[in-house]
């Protein structure tokens, strides 16, 4: 008869034992039983307060239900373990006894909340699961302000947290600075800046004597005489304890300051009972994180598994965060309590950066470091840490800002096979290396292979890092293909198209690919034709390779009807266009709205709207915005020397020159400029593909800036240009990068990703070092002088206008697109869940 | 009059438009043709309705193979929906109803009552 397993506690640590186990030999000898005292099973705690913004007990969740089924587990939620009889080996719950031949706790631990008179009454909360968190959710309906007391790691998390609701957040320490176990004065008080910027408010120094019910809000809290904070909610977040009652009732040996006592494998002072993340105490430690948690239940596994020499043996403590957008890392001796060992500190208060360094007393390695506001030289400088690596020439150089020199960054060929990359899942680059050499060929492999990246996510870039620079190193040729159907990158389908004189897809398809093509590729080769060839989109062998954006030259919103875009060069208009757009607007009941990129608009045409619409427009003067199209969508201007007082340049004319210059040329993914007339910079040119500043002696030219998901300041590329030298310049950029890019990729990728970078490409446009030159401005001069406006041409044709039927067969609109009024204009109406069904069953 | 067994007629093969989509309007609301001409079926007919975007837009997606089964790309979210029997290749379980579809002396005829799937798609009035 096989023998029974009992694991008390399915949280974070309790399930990754479940995972380690599952599978192995010894597993097959057991029944395994789990009890949860929590309702749903075993989730990310880590990324608890993403629950806030939106993610569901399923987004978080390790593992579904029925990944314990596939094991067998026998898995008791909501069910809590009242008592343990040693002697008899039985657990006790209030709904039976479970007899066990082996027994894991793994309890993990509940949130301190000090004992101050009036602590126990109604909105007085703490955050550690997902109940708690729907409890601060509904005590923060309707109310305005909020109080977490304590100022450590969890406490700035549960401060966002509560910003996140809407209401105003407070955070009450005891200490006298912030996060006091990581950081230090000069540290925590840049911390206390920069979140104060945000608008959270923090009261060091406070101790909190009673709670008391308040005036103007449900309670308030007193610190002193005449000194209180009145709030309606208060999060408790000082701290945290081992759950370690149960083991406490049946007299396991307990720390001092509690903590379930365990050896190198994690066994208790029963030989029955095992003890394993945030319950357990090693070596007089609790670890308050998972990735020791992890280890402690990989080692345990491997014991059970009959494996002697697998023993726990500490774990390195050092974090980085993001708290309340701020970033935050501690790297080990962050105090400085090694003897000997010295500081090296950089603090730069008006931009709310800190960089501590702690180094050995003979200056050759890092013990450890503290840093605040910027952690981009985490990943570094922890694995000097980690791996005693000697430190460069000038220590000072890992910690200083760049600019005057570069900041020597450990490459990945750098880190020897024991460096640590994934603390987590205890992945060492040795592990890595493994797992490709026994066939693991790209970064999905690897993940899968090792469970790298899976956990908190904060090793991402040192493991791309790490598994591009081994692939290279073996020779593997990292596989770019754009799709099935083309063994090439976009790149190499560039170059295919001009050397081959390809002017259609079908026969690319036919000469290098195979099958029908696909939703990545089509797009993509009919850009690269166009960038060649630049025929109109809806000639017969173009259409099919068009998004429907680019087939209807308008944009498709959630409803499937479409907006409209007529280009407003530069965001100069005239009161008459202005009204001609307000006159469609109402005559097709369009919603109408300024964009981002200074142009208007119009929401809400059907297809058999859009040529009625664009008849109207193109004849007031107007023509297609290529809202829809990846190519060059607005140049923004500010308003420049013609009436600004201090503009040095006509930056409106600038602007809209080059909107007209480059207008439909086909790029890898949209182009936007922006030109200002002064160094004050209000069409934000340096967050643009390319950037137009003016000077007293000409423009200076700025590119691959960028807005968006991951904003990207502009790097200066040429100063004090004459016009021409700047349109020179930007026709070779542009045309170089629609050659050279990937698919999709803007010119900010575009140029972190190329070899030589920023100089390179230099070399390329202003030196002509390829010899190129001439060819990149030939073909531009091709694409401006074949410009038409596509819609200016589709109306001149029957046969494409064919295409702007909702049905053809029939005159009727889309009897699913419906309006609701709003702000005296109209949207599509949200249709409910039942309605989606009633839409597909009839 | 039963639609039990009968072929309609939807429209002219002028009307479809080479390796991608059209709608057209029938009893049972908006369907989708796909004509892919050098295929030995030709013509392919699917709901118009993208259960997922919840909208009538199927007829506008992309229009290609995956693993050679032909599909459309939803224009909404980009899922793909098998040509020849409406599943969805992303989400388990999600289908949209398949039709069959000739041509016949230039028109092109649907017969809605062999629809592929339960899930016909009717417009909510
Ligand atoms: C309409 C507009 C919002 C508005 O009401 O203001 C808008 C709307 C859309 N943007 Fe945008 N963006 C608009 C200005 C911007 C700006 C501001 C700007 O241009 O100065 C940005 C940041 C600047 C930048 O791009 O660097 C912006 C960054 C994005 C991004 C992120 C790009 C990135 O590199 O990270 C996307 C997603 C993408 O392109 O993949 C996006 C995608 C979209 C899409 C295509 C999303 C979609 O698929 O539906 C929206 C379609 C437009 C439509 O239906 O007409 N939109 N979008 C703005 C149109 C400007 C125009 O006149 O053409
Ligand atoms: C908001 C938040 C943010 C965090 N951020 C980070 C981070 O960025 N990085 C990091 O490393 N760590 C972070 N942590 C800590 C991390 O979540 C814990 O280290 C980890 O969850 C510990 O796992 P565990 O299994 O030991 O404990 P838990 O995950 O707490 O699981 C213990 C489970 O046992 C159950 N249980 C207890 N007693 C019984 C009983 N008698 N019967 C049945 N069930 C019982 C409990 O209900 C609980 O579900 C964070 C924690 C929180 C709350
Ligand atoms: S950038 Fe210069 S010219 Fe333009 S509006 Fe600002 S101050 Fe005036
Ligand atoms: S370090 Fe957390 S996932 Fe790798």
């Amino acid at each position: 008869m096989s023998k029974q397993l009992i694991v008390i506690g399915n949280g974070m640590v309790g399930h990754h034992f479940l995972e380690q186990f599952a599978g192995t030999p010894a597993a097959a000898q057991y029944q395994v039983m789990v009890f949860g005292e929590e309702a749903l099973c075993a989730y990310d705690r880590v990324h608890l307060s993403e629950y806030f913004d939106g993610s569901t007990h399923e987004d978080l969740s390790l593992a579904p239900l029925t990944w314990y089924q596939e094991q067998g587990i026998d898995l008791h939620l909501g069910e809590c373990v009242t008592g343990i009889d040693r002697d008899k080996q039985v657990v006790s719950t209030d709904q039976g006894d479970y007899p066990y031949d082996a027994l894991v706790l793994a309890t993990g631990s509940y949130p301190f909340v000090p004992p101050i008179p009036g602590h126990e009454q109604e909105h007085c909360l703490v955050y550690r699961t997902l109940d708690d968190l729907d409890a601060i959710r509904s005590s923060a309906q309707g109310v305005k302000k909020g109080v977490v007391v304590g100022g450590g790691l969890l406490g700035l998390e549960a401060a966002n947290a509560i910003k996140q609701l809407g209401i105003e957040a407070h955070v009450v320490e005891f200490a006298p600075r912030l996060m006091p176990v990581q950081l230090d004065d000069e540290g925590g008080q840049v911390l206390k800046d920069k979140i104060e910027e945000i608008g959270v408010q923090v009261h060091t120094e406070k101790a909190t004597s009673a709670i008391v019910p308040g005036q103007e809000h449900r309670l308030r809290m007193e610190f002193g005489e005449e000194d209180f904070l009145e709030t309606d909610l208060i999060v408790f977040s000082a701290g945290i304890r081992p759950q370690d009652a149960l083991a406490r009732s049946c007299d396991l040996e307990i720390g001092d300051r509690g903590g379930i006592m365990v050896n190198n494998h994690c066994g208790t002072s029963d030989p029955a009972i095992f003890a394993i993340g945030e319950c357990a105490l090693w070596n007089q430690q609790i670890f308050g994180l998972v990735a020791p948690g992890y280890t402690m239940a990989k080692t345990l596994s491997s014991h059970l598994n009959g494996d002697t020499e697998a023993a726990f043996t500490g774990a390195d403590m050092s974090t980085k965060l993001k708290l309340l957008g701020v970033d935050v890392g501690s790297i080990g001796d962050a105090h400085c309590k090694t003897p000997g060992a010295r500081t090296v500190r950089f603090l730069d208060e008006s931009n709310g950066t800190y960089q501590k360094m702690v180094i050995s007393q003979d200056r050759k390695k890092v013990l450890g470091a503290v840093l605040v506001g910027d952690n981009s030289r985490y990943d570094t400088l922890l694995q000097y840490m980690l791996n005693g690596i000697d430190l460069p020439e000038n220590p000072q150089s890992l910690i200083l800002p760049a600019g005057d020199g570069e900041a020597p960054t450990l490459g990945a060929d750098a880190l020897p096979a024991t460096a640590t990359i994934c603390s987590c899942h205890n992945v060492t680059k040795g592990d890595i290396c493994c797992s490709i050499d026994a066939g693991a060929l790209d970064l999905g492999s690897v993940k899968a292979d090792t469970k790298a990246s899976s956990g908190c996510g904060g090793c991402t870039a040192l493991l791309k890092n790490v598994v591009e620079s081994e692939l290279e190193s073996r020779g593997v040729e990292v596989n770019k293909d754009i799709c099935e159907h083309f063994p090439h990158t976009r790149q190499e389908l560039v170059h295919l198209v001009q050397v081959g004189k390809i002017r259609t897809f079908k026969e690319l398809l036919e000469k290098h690919g195979k099958g029908r093509g696909c939703e990545i590729c089509k797009p993509a080769i009919g850009s690269i034709l166009a960038s060649f060839w630049n025929e109109h989109v809806h000639e017969p062998d173009h259409v099919p390779l068009q998004d429907t954006n680019d087939t209807f030259m308008a944009n498709m919103q959630k409803n499937g009807t479409y907006s409209i875009v007529p280009r407003i060069a530069g965001g100069e208009i005239t009161p008459e266009k202005l009204i001609v757009l307000g006159e469609v607007g109402k005559r097709y009941g369009l919603y109408t709205k300024i964009t981002g990129g200074q142009r208007v608009d119009l929401f809400g045409a059907t297809l058999n709207q859009l040529p009625l619409i664009w008849d109207e427009l193109l004849q007031a003067g107007f023509e297609t915005g290529h809202a829809y199209a990846k190519s060059l969508r607005t140049v923004k201007s500010c308003v420049g020397s013609t009436w600004c007082r201090y503009g040095v340049q006509d930056s409106v004319g600038m602007a809209i020159f080059l909107e007209n210059r480059y207008k439909g040329l086909r790029s890898p993914h949209k182009l936007k400029m922006g030109v200002s007339g002064c160094t004050r910079e209000c069409a934000e040119a340096q967050s643009k593909d390319v950037g137009v500043i003016a000077t007293e002696n000409g423009w200076n030219m700025y590119v691959s800036g960028n807005g968006g998901m991951r904003p990207r300041h502009a790097d200066l590329f040429a100063t004090d240009l004459d016009d021409q030298t700047l349109v020179k310049y930007i026709d070779r950029y542009l045309m170089f990068y629609v050659r050279t890019a990937d698919r999709l990729q803007r010119t900010s990728v575009w140029l972190e990703n190329l070899e030589g970078g920023l100089d390179y490409v230099k070399d390329v446009v202003i030196n002509d070092s390829l010899g190129l030159g001439e060819e990149l401005e030939a073909q531009m001069a091709h694409v401006v002088d074949t410009y038409q406006c596509e819609w200016q041409s589709a109306l001149a044709d029957p046969d494409k206008l064919r295409r702007f039927r909702e049905f053809v067969n029939d005159q009727r609109d889309d009897p699913l697109q419906q309006w609701v009024p709003e702000r005296g204009q109209k949207r599509p109406r949200e249709m409910t869940a039942k309605e989606k069904l009633i839409a597909v069953a009839s | 009059m039963s639609k039990q067994t009968q072929w309609i007629t939807v429209c002219n093969q002028q009307d479809l438009v080479a390796d991608t989509g059209i709608a057209v309007w029938t009893e049972d609301g908006p369907v989708a043709l796909f004509y892919l001409p050098d295929t030995e079926q030709q013509i392919f007919a699917l709901s118009h309705y993208d259960p997922l975007g919840g909208a009538n837009v199927l007829a506008r997606g992309i229009v290609g193979d995956i693993a050679g089964e032909p599909v459309v790309a939803s224009p909404l979210y980009k899922q793909h929906f098998s040509l020849l029997d409406g599943r969805c290749l992303e989400e388990d379980g999600v289908t949209v109803a398949s039709y069959p579809v000739r041509l016949k002396d230039g028109l092109v005829e649907l017969n809605l009552s062999q629809s592929q799937s339960q899930s016909q798609q009717t417009a909510v009035a």
